[in-house]
């Protein structure tokens, strides 16, 4: 099967660039340098997402940065007809789940946007797309999956 | 069950649907004026105010247009289902003697968008960080999301999503005011227009102009003062909130404060699923209603599809749901909450032009945001 980029790359520069918080800015520091990172608490052993300043399952404030496997699967999604600007549909916008658990919204390329190719618990691997002066984590089907 | 706490005044504005001549402010003054004369008071009686618009007026805007001088106000925002903690807050306020008689208003130009400030983009916000990147626009690609893996753990279908916009429809087709009439099968709304894959443009929620208030009050100071038509009883209420980002969901395959707040309401109501006579569920997306069936209690685990197929929710089933036509079909201003609880109310009355037999208890469940906050509404006639 081929895997075809279905995104013209020319729109990318009209697609919304967000801006870190201060408590963000590590997590954008790392998709920069090409690493998903994550916060976890130390008091109770639990990485979470999004970032914060404390851990919301006990409460800790002794947070440490973890660097992410990249593997991820895929949660749920649904495929957009709608034209959000720089995006030119259909626009596979998801949720996946980390390997190290937390979740976060993402989009998946790589793949045809069709629900055959995209089956839930898909496993995927984090890629990155620059936009602005942002690196923004998109997610790909992973190479053992490619190559199947 | 209590029962000192009761809806006196109920009322929409005269038209609902496209109303570019009208603006966020007026619809929530229109709605409150009739509301008003529905409940036989004048502005001098009341002492509360609550509302909320998206971009639009607050409750202290909403009380100067309409001249009244509140000694209550409550401006909770928390999406679309605020209404509903409106009415929680208000009878807690009575009860507690901090108002008498408390003014819940809406009024949105979610269509026309007059009077309203535009979608606000806040670049550093989490949303915008974590969810708006990803060519997200609005509720039709987000509230979404989460349905692929309900239908996996629960072993719903595609075919029960659109077997819920076909069960409004039944009941819309009832009503002079619904946006959409017309009957639709389950092969038309899965061949309907796609607007975020599984969901076609029948599987989302109408986009208009309209508004709607109530008066709350307590039961001595209604039968001292009120109309002719029968109390409606707040006989229990409930609250709860999770995530304003749909993406951080707990468990997409349920709404867990879909089961808080219900279980909240039922339990202060003394009563359970099998006591509700007529149901309305937030229907923004056509998924909503199968968990708010299954979240709530009134099916179990994976039987909410079949249920809304076997005509259960439909006019002449069991339960009869959604009797208005619901935000699918009836009207959705962006904030359908206060909808919901104006037909409830009507069906109790025995005002509702899709008129259910012997409507004693309603139950109304609100959803706020992308599966970010509910609370429910357990109410009674007399």
């Amino acid at each position: 099967m081929p895997i075809t980029d279905t995104k013209p790359r020319a729109d990318v520069a009209d697609r919304f660039v967000p801006k870190a918080s201060p408590e963000t800015r590590p997590f954008w520091d790392g998709t920069a340098a090409g690493e998903l990172r994550i916060q976890s608490c130390t008091d109770c052993d639990r990485p979470f997402f999004y970032p914060r300043s404390s851990c919301p399952r006990c409460g800790g404030e002794a947070l440490e940065w973890i660097t992410c496997s990249g593997r991820a699967s895929l949660y749920s999604y649904v495929i957009s007809q709608r034209p959000a600007p720089g995006f030119e549909p259909p626009t596979v916008i998801a949720v996946v789940e980390l390997e190290e658990g937390p979740r976060m919204m993402t989009n998946i390329v790589g793949v045809p946007p069709e629900p055959q190719f995209l089956p839930l618990d898909l496993p995927l691997q984090v890629t990155f797309e620059q936009r602005g002066d942002l690196a923004i984590p998109v997610f790909e089907p992973s190479e053992s999956e490619v190559a199947r | 069950m209590r029962d000192d706490v009761v809806i006196l005044g109920a009322a929409e504005t005269e038209e609902v649907g496209r109303l570019p001549e009208t603006s966020t402010l007026e619809l929530h003054v229109q709605s409150a004026r009739r509301a008003l004369a529905d409940a036989g008071l004048g502005l001098h009686q009341i002492d509360g105010i609550a509302t909320v618009s998206t971009g639009g007026p607050g409750p202290v805007a909403v009380a100067h247009a309409l001249g009244i001088t509140p000694t209550y106000v409550d401006g909770t925002s928390v999406g679309g289902s605020s209404f509903l903690f409106h009415v929680r807050h208000a009878v807690a306020a009575i009860r507690a003697g901090h108002a008498t008689a408390v003014l819940i208003t809406h009024g949105e130009s979610g269509r026309s968008r007059v009077g309203a400030a535009p979608w606000a983009r806040q670049p550093d916000s989490s949303m915008a960080q974590f969810e708006m990147p990803y060519g997200v626009l609005g509720p039709p690609t987000t509230f979404t999301i989460p349905a692929l893996r309900f239908l996996q753990e629960t072993g719903n279908t595609l075919e029960h999503l659109a077997e819920v916009a076909v069960a409004q429809r039944r009941w819309s087709s009832r009503n002079s005011r619904a946006m959409y009439r017309d009957e639709v099968t389950v092969d038309e709304v899965l061949g309907a227009r796609m607007v975020a894959w599984p969901f076609t443009l029948l599987m989302c929620c109408l986009v208009t102009d309209g508004g709607g208030a109530l008066v709350v009050t307590s039961r001595e100071f209604a039968e001292a003062h009120g109309s002719d038509l029968p109390l409606v009883n707040v006989a229990g209420t409930g609250e709860a909130a999770t995530t304003p980002m749909v993406s951080q969901m707990e468990d997409m395959s349920t709404c867990r404060q879909f089961t808080l707040s219900s279980q909240a309401a039922f339990r202060e109501a003394g009563m359970g699923p099998s006591d509700i006579d007529h149901l309305m569920i937030y229907d923004a997306f056509a998924h909503v209603p199968l968990y708010g069936l299954e979240d709530m209690g009134f099916v179990g685990r994976g039987e909410s599809g079949a249920f809304v197929a076997e005509g259960n929710t439909s006019p002449g089933g069991s339960l009869p749901m959604n009797t208005n036509g619901g935000g699918l079909s009836y009207t959705h201003t962006g904030m359908y909450g206060m909808f919901a609880i104006q037909e409830s109310v009507r069906q109790l009355r025995g005002q509702a032009e899709a008129q259910v037999d012997d409507v004693e208890t309603s139950l109304v469940l609100g959803n706020g945001g992308m599966f970010m906050s509910a609370a429910t509404l357990v109410l009674t006639r007399g």
